[in-house]
């Protein structure tokens, strides 16, 4: 058993941990956030020059060898610092997608562009009538000659307004809800017949509503088996899942950390509120919840190489554990900071918004409970 | 003891509801409280019921109230509820016009309580402070006698819609010697036309602008405007805030709301069947829907005790602390059940495209900001917290 961190680990945290503070400051994500584009595209370029686009990629896919651990020590910087660039639609999705089941040709196509940062991926899989079922799925992909004609809508497909390229599901085969039928494929964005509806989200990212309009794919872009892809799109969601809990735990540091800071500096009735009793077990119940979550994220991911059963328990309890404790932290953070909780100069009311929103992606509290419930014995 | 309605009572709210229907302003209909309200359709309302009179229910007959029964107050709440009436903000109606009619004098009285009646006039609440919010006490903001008025210096925040205010009500400190903080303030009214008053909108979290800073310096009001006895507004604002509290539980626009809430998860869609047919979800609406009914049994007991002359106590606080936890968990299941477009910020998505290209369910687009915004209603009003000690010194003896 370790917890410990490698030397590269520990390194790649520093650095990462130095950009966020050096240019991830709240002003300048906000006046980011409130730009025109939502994001800076130097910070992606920066990030590919720290390696970290490349990160999780083999050597001999062009990447430098490293892991889950690995993206769940960029993602809980990210938190820390509400990045908005698109490390999980792009890394983490699209290069799970790549790493499982590319061909050798696919990943010479994509991973060099992915690391270098000049391919920018959204995930478009969640639709209207879903919710948070994966097979819920009305999009189709009919064969038409060697390659398929793509028809539908794809919900909230977020970091989809920066994306060069989409990576998405669709039904080749069989009913709405059934689990056989389901390919997975990688288009470019700006393929006839790709309408994106681009709109920003309330916790200051950018997502789009995609319809395809009769899209003509080649043979090549369907990425693994055709029909069979449920099983890997669920892995690669479980893997999402687990970057997206270290990214809460870093928002839930520091929400935490601003709030404990605030009760120190906010005067009332002739003393610093954080003398009173009553705020002081709730910030304790805070950092507890924190401590937990993270022991939850690490559970999380250091199973996504489980067996299937085992690494869907334990992502399942992990998106359990931390959503519920994200609403806690974000209502607390905001209760306590009082009146000023509730505007928008401080940066509380943003690490409240994001935690908020984690829970509506990749499944919420229940659907995980249900999903860990139903794994029961097995 | 009963819960029935009386034969009067059914007549009664068959009368208020003919009412409502006939005449509640087509504009406004199932509003809500939305951003893109205009300062004339939040006192529509107000007015068309300012002419019927019956604008302030809960007023003594003697200064335009009705002389409605608890019973008969509480439906004319639920029939407004209904149809999710936008009702007459509490500034005038239930803050300062009780305080003037009680501690007032005749002038003040023939001066302010027609406009707050007929909707006229818009009121704000100068309470806060940056530096006095649940220590409201230690407020600053000083009022100084000069021959035949106050000179008033400070900063009040929070002050709700005070941008379209056309009088506010302020406590000031007019003796700074006093030996407690309570003794020395007084409660005053303010034109807000009066040269000095700035008024400074805040955005808040869910991007919109209902609260502001209100600067006021070297503003001056006439000696007149003073309400009741120098030093003693500290009582007129605990009267008031009971007074706030026991309108501050909600508990008809609650029922709405769940009622509203079982209709989005009706239409909510989980594999393939409506949300509101999961067990889990269907859950915790009922549990919901279960303390809201212990709620409303507990606001018809203060009412009732108030009938029989009982003041609304400390117990005020029970109301507004349940209220304010069940008007808030209606919003986080509102959220929940809308599941991933919650996250669209449909407030700054232009209607460009909007019918080929829809984003998201009607019910969807308030679902997160209100969220947001509700998390304002267990810190104002007197924060839980504070609520809690009122019943802990109050009534625990403590």
């Amino acid at each position: 058993m370790d917890f410990n961190f490698t030397e590269e680990q520990a390194m790649v945290r520093d650095g990462l941990s130095r950009l966020v503070r050096e240019q991830y400051d709240w002003e300048t994500r906000r006046s980011v956030v409130d730009s025109e584009s939502g994001w800076r595209p130097e910070v992606w370029a920066q990030l590919a020059e720290l390696g970290i686009l490349g990160m999780p990629f083999s050597e001999a896919d062009g990447g430098f060898g490293g892991g889950a651990v690995d993206a769940m020590v960029v993602m809980e910087e990210f938190g820390q610092g509400l990045v908005v660039e698109p490390f999980v639609p792009t890394v983490v999705c699209a290069g799970g997608f790549l790493k499982h089941s590319g061909t050798q040709a696919q990943k010479e196509e994509h991973i060099g562009g992915i690391v270098d940062g000049s391919r920018i991926f959204a995930f478009a899989y969640a639709e209207p009538q879903g919710r948070y079922d994966l097979a819920d799925l009305t999009t189709t992909a009919k064969k038409d000659g060697e390659g398929y004609v793509l028809n539908g809508h794809k919900a909230v497909v977020v970091g989809a307004p920066w994306a060069t390229h989409l990576v998405l599901t669709a039904r080749t085969s069989g009913e709405q809800r059934d689990r056989d039928g389901i390919s997975v494929f990688i288009i470019d964005k700006n393929a006839a017949g790709v309408v994106c509806r681009d709109y920003p989200t309330v916790d200051g990212r950018r997502a789009s509503e995609v319809y395809f309009e009769n899209v003509a794919m080649s043979s090549d872009a369907l990425i693994g088996e055709e029909g069979a892809a449920l099983p890997v799109i669920e892995r690669v969601v479980d893997e999402a899942i687990a970057a997206q809990c270290a990214e809460a735990c870093g928002a839930m540091k520091v929400a935490h950390k601003m709030t404990v800071e605030y009760s120190r500096q906010r005067k009332q009735f002739g003393v610093p509120i954080g003398s009173f009793q009553v705020l002081q077990h709730r910030m304790v119940d805070m950092f507890t919840e924190c401590e937990q979550s993270v022991s939850m994220s690490y559970l999380a991911t250091l199973k996504l190489d489980a067996s299937e059963t085992e690494r869907k328990r334990a992502v399942s309890a992990a998106k359990v554990r931390v959503g519920q404790a994200a609403q806690f932290v974000g209502q607390e953070a905001i209760q306590i900071h009082g009146g000023m909780g509730m505007t928008d100069e401080l940066a509380i009311g943003s690490y409240f918004k994001r935690l908020t929103i984690f829970d509506s992606e990749f499944g919420n509290v229940d659907h995980h409970m249900k999903r860990h419930i139903g794994l029961n014995g097995s | 003891m009963n819960l029935e309605f009386t034969a009067e009572e059914n007549a009664f709210r068959d009368e208020v509801r003919a009412f409502i229907s006939d005449n509640y302003p087509a504009q406004l209909a199932d509003f809500g409280m939305r951003e893109d309200m205009s300062p004339e359709d939040m006192v529509a309302w107000h007015k068309v019921l300012g002419e019927k009179g019956w604008s302030v229910p809960a007023w003594p007959s003697e200064y335009g109230g009705t002389d409605w029964t608890p019973t008969q107050r509480y439906i004319w709440s639920e029939e407004n509820a209904r149809i999710n009436a936008f009702m007459p903000l509490p500034f005038g109606v239930s803050m300062v016009g009780p305080v003037i009619y009680t501690f007032g004098n005749d002038e003040q009285k023939a001066e302010h309580l027609p406009g707050i009646r007929s909707g006229d006039v818009w009121w704000c609440q100068g309470y806060s402070e940056p530096g006095a919010g649940s220590d409201l006490a230690s407020l600053k903001t000083t009022a100084v006698r000069d021959g035949d008025h106050y000179v008033i210096n400070g900063q009040k925040t929070w002050t709700t819609l005070a941008q379209y205010a056309d009088w506010g009500f302020f406590l000031c400190r007019t003796d700074p010697d006093a030996p407690k903080p309570q003794q020395g303030i007084s409660f005053i009214l303010v034109d807000m036309k009066t040269p000095g008053v700035e008024v400074r909108p805040i955005k808040l979290i869910d991007g919109g602008y209902e609260v502001n800073e209100t600067w006021l310096t070297d503003v001056r009001v006439p000696v007149e405007n003073l309400v009741g006895e120098e030093n003693k507004g500290w009582t007129y604002a605990k009267f008031l805030l009971a007074h706030e509290r026991s309108g501050i539980a909600g508990v008809a626009r609650s029922k709405r709301g769940v009622e509203k809430l079982r209709e989005i998860a009706g239409a909510e869609m989980l594999h393939g069947e409506p949300l509101i047919n999961d067990f889990d979800f269907a859950r915790k609406v009922s549990q919901l829907e279960i303390d809201l009914a212990a709620l409303e049994i507990t606001e018809l007991r203060t009412l009732a005790g108030e009938q029989q002359g009982k003041g609304p106590g400390p117990e005020s606080s029970i109301l507004k602390i349940k209220g304010t936890e069940i008007q808030q968990r209606l919003t986080e299941l509102t959220l929940e059940a809308v599941g991933p477009y919650g996250a669209p910020q449909y407030a700054s998505i232009s209607g460009e495209g909007s019918n080929e290209y829809p984003i998201g369910p009607e019910h969807a687009h308030h679902a997160a900001s209100t969220y947001f915004n509700m998390r304002k209603t267990s810190i104002y009003g007197g924060s839980n917290e504070i609520q809690r000690n009122i019943i802990t010194k109050m009534i625990l003896g403590l």
